[in-house]
């Protein structure tokens, strides 16, 4: 046990070093051009967060950098990206005296602390991955308003929890509901709150979790602490975040973030001719298949006629990834890379892929195909919002 | 302050060495300043009103070249349904402002 002077001279060299990183971060003034127009960002690292392209302010939104998908499977926890919706989001939780409740059309609504969730109901664990439904909307074209994400508004952990389905059996659905809605502790000043929900035989389907850890740690502040729905295979829309509220509902729950918001044109591809407006629109639901080449940057100098080494990740909304196969030369040929360790279907399951290229410029594509067969675009699909880009995507590279 | 793990052990271990009882406090934290800035430019003073729900940066990464139309309807989209207290008269000032400077 140190003495209280000891304690008080550590207690003020870990204020120094905190204080100096933050201003480390500040000084180095570092900024990104993602590759899209008014694509400048600063990387800022946030109180528990890496260096992390900063999308915008107030509320938050930060963006993971795309070689952070070259580490492996796992996003780590200080590089997953964030984002928030409402103007007040929580800057103080106590871990003691935080509620979920469940309520509603119930039979016994609950309210149960941070405790009663990590001793009260048997844990699950699954790797899953979030993705924002608008990343990869800067890309899109014509461009269209909202976040000007690039790709990072991703990530894939470990989440460990309570199936939802636990906590709703021992509330007692009533019979005749038929949605459950999840509102968390950010605040709006004067919008809609930030509420969503799903059906109940899908919040009941034993998969969607209220998660209390992420990659083995308490979850990140910016990313939920201490508890949020994950819902594998769904937008990260539904994951709500600082989960505080649960609701069993009679009527489909038709508040803003529902009705008008995160809707997508009601057809096969989720597209419309670009620039047109959707007939009809619905909720937005399952992640679309996509791949992603992390080893080489675009522009990149490989060696000419030699061995070259690809490798990424691909994932889906849950059918699994049945195939990954990159392209030497725009898509005239494909040769199929070889998947990696299997996290399970809602996982980033990486892949390997070997080519040989003469000297010269070379356009490599890599597309997959999941396993109900459907496989990316070659051409990308548009919608007003900007959602689910899955683009077979490119990386020009030069051999020399 | 924000309160790391080294910082809240060693905050338990004040309050352990104090005659003063624990207590258990909530967590915070602290998020940078919000350094974003609007641009400067005619009409700018009532584009302040857009600033207590989001910061600066919401206008300055849209995409370029959108046009007035594109601004028009982000602006009547703020008032109408996130309840943006936007007087007509403010809507067309800050819709001008926005054509002019985030071109």
């Amino acid at each position: 046990m140190p003495t209280r002077r000891e304690t008080l001279k550590l207690a003020l060299t870990a204020g120094a070093l905190a204080a100096s990183g933050g201003s480390m971060a500040l000084a180095a003034d570092a900024t990104v051009t993602l590759p899209m127009g008014n694509g400048e960002r600063p990387l800022v690292a946030y109180p528990g967060k890496r260096p992390l392209i900063r999308l915008t302010t107030r509320p938050p939104q930060l963006e993971t950098p795309f070689s952070v998908f070259d580490e492996g499977p796992i996003t780590p926890n200080d590089a997953f990206f964030v984002r928030y919706h409402l103007a007040k989001i929580p800057l103080s939780i106590d871990p003691d005296a935080y509620r979920l409740t469940v309520g509603g059309k119930v039979d016994n609504p609950l309210s149960l602390s941070l405790h009663d969730l990590r001793t009260g109901f048997e844990p699950v664990e699954f790797v899953a991955v979030n993705e924002c439904s608008g990343n990869g909307r800067g890309f899109s074209n014509p461009r269209v308003g909202g976040g000007q994400l690039a790709n990072g508004a991703m990530g894939c952990a470990r989440w460990k929890g309570v199936p939802l389905k636990a906590l709703l059996a021992k509330a007692g659905v009533k019979p005749g509901v038929v949605q459950v809605s999840f509102e968390g502790l950010d605040r709006p000043l004067l919008s809609p709150p930030f509420v969503k929900a799903l059906d109940v035989d899908h919040a009941r389907d034993g998969e969607v979790m209220v998660a209390y850890a992420m990659n083995g740690e308490d979850l990140p502040w910016l990313n939920g602490f201490p508890a949020r729905l994950v819902v594998p295979g769904y937008y990260g829309t539904y994951w709500m975040k600082h989960l505080a509220e649960i609701t069993a509902l009679d009527a489909p729950f038709d508040g803003f973030w529902m009705k008008s918001a995160y809707r997508i044109p009601d057809n096969a591809c989720a597209c419309v001719e670009p620039g047109k407006t959707p007939a009809s629109t619905v909720p937005i639901g399952r992640l679309n298949v996509r791949s992603f080449i992390t080893n080489l940057q675009e522009g990149a100098t490989v060696a000419a006629n030699q061995d070259l080494l690809v490798r990424g990740i691909a994932f889906d909304g849950g059918y699994g990834i049945a195939n990954v196969a990159v392209s030497p030369d725009e898509g005239r040929s494909w040769v199929d890379a070889t998947l990696g360790e299997d996290l399970g279907k809602y996982a980033f399951r990486p892949w390997t892929a070997r080519l040989t290229l003469p000297a010269g410029e070379h356009r490599l594509l890599v597309r997959a195909t999941n396993g109900a067969g459907q496989a990316q675009p070659l051409e990308p699909l548009w919608n007003p919002s900007g959602y689910m880009r899955n683009v077979v995507e490119c990386v020009n590279v030069r051999a020399a | 302050m924000t309160m790391t793990p080294l910082s809240r052990l060693l905050f338990a271990a004040l309050f352990a060495a104090s005659p003063v009882p624990a207590v258990a406090a909530p967590l915070t934290y602290e998020l940078p300043d919000d350094t974003a800035e609007l641009r400067p430019g005619p009409g700018m003073e009532n584009a302040i009103l857009c600033l207590p729900c989001h910061s600066a940066d919401y206008m300055s990464t849209q995409p370029p070249g959108k046009g007035r139309a594109f601004w028009n309807a982000e602006v009547q989209k703020m008032i109408k349904v996130f309840n943006a207290p936007i007087d007509s008269g403010d809507a067309a000032v800050i819709v001008d402002y926005l054509t002019a400077a985030y071109p």
